[in-house]
């Protein structure tokens, strides 16, 4: 049994193992920086450059490694310090500037581990405490992002070590068949957002008696909002190769693509170094780890189509033309990219395959509902104090993800509604935030699972302003084949942007009703089926707040800015203070004849910039809506006043 | 025009160059699209019928395509360009007002190039930096957190890093002739 896959891996894992045991028990400092695009985003890459600069300075010796994403996106840059003698430390914030504290005070006297921008540490001691301790970990439940933020991305050895590909090897030995009863077992449903079950979907693709059949891993994450796919590419490459590898197995397919929008260009560069390291380690390429499966993998870049999500659309859009959905059947797994028997999961799907394979389809089942097992991702963002990615398993509530998990609504405001699912999403109102996260419960609310992207809103968001956002983006992707799609959304668009500019009647909410309807049943793939979601759900749960756009030409949430107007309490504004004056960017603040600030209303963009730039001890910029309730304070600008005199 | 004209000339020998690394089939065509545009920026009228030719498919088709997906572009890229990401949570955020400043700022609309060829601004659905919205993309550089103010703040920082390197150019060609 010596050249058995497993076997083979077992040395591949050795060496691996060794190597990171090394950079485990290095005798001098490793710096691991967050690298992925969020992090990079948030100054990653310019903290690097102090930690060097630093290094060099102080003649420190030591060892810097780029890894993932953790998902605590809001403490990016996250620096974690294996400085030997400690436990390994994760810091938050880390700028330029820390990381020369970092190194001075931490590295060099070894005296200060610089508690302020510690957020914890990554295992069990008696001095710190670790991230276990936090809510956030309490609640998570990480299976598919486990290692992501803690192993370097671009050494398939990492990957290796903790014991990846393993899986793999497993289901090369049992063979396709088991790899595909156990995922069947394990009922694991479909992430990217419909929740098919990927079992069945394979079943249908190892009946169909072609040779050539292909499995493509669905990386086109175009939803505004969610990020959380990226994230995997990115922190986690071999997982989802892995993944991919197996469900090639298990239907029996000898080429797989990974499709990645090119607006995901790491992504990309990290994928396709990831492929070749698998390659020259044989395993991914011809006869995988000994055995007689090959499997040929390329990626293939997206090119900025929304629509391109849809697989039928995304197959077209391979061949080389406009991504527009076609009628099924004959479903892809049947006939596909070129009439071949084509399977396309969701890169979170594939991610989850070796998990299961590893782990059996009852361990699987033991996690989330019995009609959703397993984790959802979800990329939690807006208005809450801990934005991120968060892991939680499926059948929690919504209110126990945002409050519990994300640490609420940022700035001690209230929740005023979540929006899940992108733009084919719905928003539920607070009340609903009992509301079970799992595929089921959330179509019965008039959501969805989408991708996972889930925004919290509070008080000052308007859900008119909301629908007309979402609306407008649908009907810009629409891919115009369907006419209710096409002209449908284009309507909705139209009336709903009249609404946020206080134009409208009782009628008009009619006609959004209405047509929302028809467009559900017009269309032909999910985005048009889905795309009058947000304005069916704000007009069930918010309907107050569009009755007072048209009807009292205001916006309660102060937010559409056809119906707001911004002017300056001369109670609280201070004498002397120019902040306002210095960040407005029309220059439409003045100095009033008191020597207090006045908003000229002609020359106002209300971008609401001088809200943030008034010291909070004044708070002296007032928000109104409408525009016409704005108190005539009698103010004259100084320049003025002294003309006159003269 | 003129200037653009001899530009896209030397767009067109070197595509022409590049070419026949690609294989005659019409599935070839949003990687050869991809190739071009990311070598040089856009995609030049004339450019669009050597593809035609090379992978035997109407230019019509080839125009379908390349309008249908948002990255293509038919016009050359500013030097800097600018794009402010409208995601959800960007939007919530404020996104519009940022570009709404961007604007302003540099007098082109959205999806323009500015005369000198120095600014070129676009919108984008997401780039997937949510928790640190707004966002915008100076180059390949995201900045995170864009106020009205910081808008202004991004632009001087590019016009004082152009003009740092135009004055070093000024002194080496001054240190270059002294030494003749």
């Amino acid at each position: 049994m010596n050249n058995s896959p497993r076997a083979f891996l077992a040395e591949l894992v050795t060496a691996a193992a060794a190597k990171l045991a090394e950079l485990k028990n290095a005798s001098v400092p490793v710096i691991y920086v967050g690298c992925a695009t969020c992090g990079r985003a948030a100054g990653a890459m310019d903290t690097i450059a102090g930690f060097n600069e630093a290094l060099v300075a102080n003649g420190i010796e030591a060892i810097i490694r780029k890894v993932g994403c953790l998902g605590h996106c809001y403490a990016e840059p996250l620096v974690i310090i294996q400085n030997p003698g400690f436990p390994p430390l994760l810091y938050q914030k880390i700028g330029v500037g820390e990381a020369g504290i970092l190194v001075r005070s931490f590295l060099k006297d070894g005296s200060d581990p610089c508690y302020e921008y510690l957020l914890g540490a990554l295992e069990a001691d008696d001095n710190f405490p670790t991230l276990m301790d936090y809510p956030r970990y309490l609640f998570e439940n990480r299976v598919i992002m486990e290692h992501c933020g803690l192993i370097d991305p671009e050494d398939v050895d990492h990957y290796l070590a903790v014991g990846g590909y393993s899986a793999l090897a497993q289901g090369l030995e049992e063979g396709g068949v088991r790899v595909l009863e156990e995922i069947k077992a394990a009922n694991l449903r479909g992430r990217g957002g419909a929740g098919f079950p990927a079992g069945r979907k394979w079943e249908i693709a190892r009946n169909v008696k072609v040779f050539e059949k292909l499995v493509i891993c669905n990386g086109d994450e175009g939803d505004p909002g969610a990020y959380m796919d990226r994230t995997l590419l990115e922190s986690n490459p071999h997982q989802v190769l892995e993944g991919l590898a197996l469900a090639a197995l298990a239907v029996g397919a000898g080429r797989a693509l990974l499709y990645i929008r090119t607006e995901y260009p790491l992504a990309v560069e990290i994928v396709e170094r990831a492929i070749a390291q698998a390659r020259q380690k044989n395993l991914l390429g011809s006869k995988i780890l000994g055995s007689d499966f090959s499997l040929e993998v390329s990626v293939f870049q997206g090119s900025g189509a929304f629509v391109c999500g849809e697989e039928t659309a995304l197959i077209e859009s391979l061949a080389g033309r406009r991504g527009m959905p076609q009628p099924r059947p004959p479903y892809p797994a049947v006939s596909g990219f070129q009439g071949k028997p084509t399977i396309i999961n969701n890169v979170k799907t594939l991610s989850t395959v070796p998990s299961i394979i590893r782990n059996g389809a009852s361990w699987f089942t033991a996690i989330g509902t019995p009609g959703s097992p397993g984790t959802a991702i979800f990329s939690v963002v807006g208005e809450v104090e801990y934005p991120g990615l968060v892991e939680v398993p499926m059948g929690v509530t919504l209110e126990h993800l945002v409050v519990d998990v994300c640490g609420g609504v940022k700035n001690g405001k209230t929740l005023k509604a979540v929006q899940i699912g992108g733009p084919s999403g719905g928003c539920l109102p607070a009340s609903l935030l009992q509301t079970k996260i799992d595929f089921d419960s959330l179509k019965e609310s008039g959501a969805m699972m989408g991708s996972g992207g889930l925004v919290v809103m509070n008080e000052d968001t308007c859900m008119v302003e909301l629908a007309r956002y979402f609306t407008d983006f649908t009907q810009g992707e629409s891919c115009g084949k369907c006419t209710f799609c096409r002209l449908g959304t284009r309507h909705l668009r139209d009336i709903l942007e009249d609404l946020t500019k206080g134009v409208g009647s009782a009628e008009d909410l009619q006609t959004l009703q209405e047509l929302s309807e028809m467009i559900v049943k017009g269309s032909l793939c999910s985005l048009g089926k889905t795309a009058p979601n947000p304005v069916l759900t704000t007009l069930r749960f918010f309907r107050g707040e569009y009755e007072a756009h048209f009807a009292e030409r205001r916006c309660p949430a102060r937010m559409c800015r056809s119906l707001i107007a911004f002017y300056i309490d001369l109670e609280a504004c201070a004498r002397g203070c120019d902040a306002c004056v210095a960040c407005c960017p029309t220059e439409a603040i003045f100095t009033t004849s008191n020597r207090k600030k006045a908003i000229d209303q002609e020359k106002c963009v209300k971008c609401g910039e001088c809200v943030y730039a008034c010291p909070p001890e004044y708070d002296a910029v007032r928000r109104i809506s409408p525009p016409s309730l704005i108190p005539d304070q009698g103010v004259k600008p100084l320049i003025e006043e002294e003309k006159e005199e003269k | 025009m003129a200037v653009l004209d001899k530009e896209e000339l030397a767009v067109l020998k070197a595509v022409a160059d590049e070419l026949p690394e690609f294989s005659r089939t019409p599935s070839q065509l949003i990687p050869v699209l991809q190739s071009i545009q990311k070598k040089h920026g856009y995609l030049p009228k004339l450019v669009l019928r050597l593809v035609a030719d090379h992978l035997q498919v109407t230019i019509a088709r080839i125009y379908g395509v390349a309008t249908f997906y948002n990255q293509f572009r038919f016009n050359p890229p500013g030097r800097n360009p600018i794009k402010v990401c409208l995601g959800t949570a960007c939007h919530v955020k404020g996104g519009e007002i940022i570009l709404e400043n961007f604007e302003r700022r540099l007098q082109i609309r959205e999806g323009e190039t500015s005369a000198d060829r120095e600014y070129s601004l676009e919108r984008v659905a997401c780039i997937g930096c949510c928790a640190l919205a707004p966002a915008v993309v100076i180059g390949e550089k995201v900045e995170a957190y864009v106020t009205p103010s910081k808008v202004e703040g991004i632009i001087t920082e590019i016009e004082v890093r152009k003009e740092m390197a135009a004055r070093e150019q000024q002194r080496n060609e001054t240190a270059a002739s002294t030494n003749e």
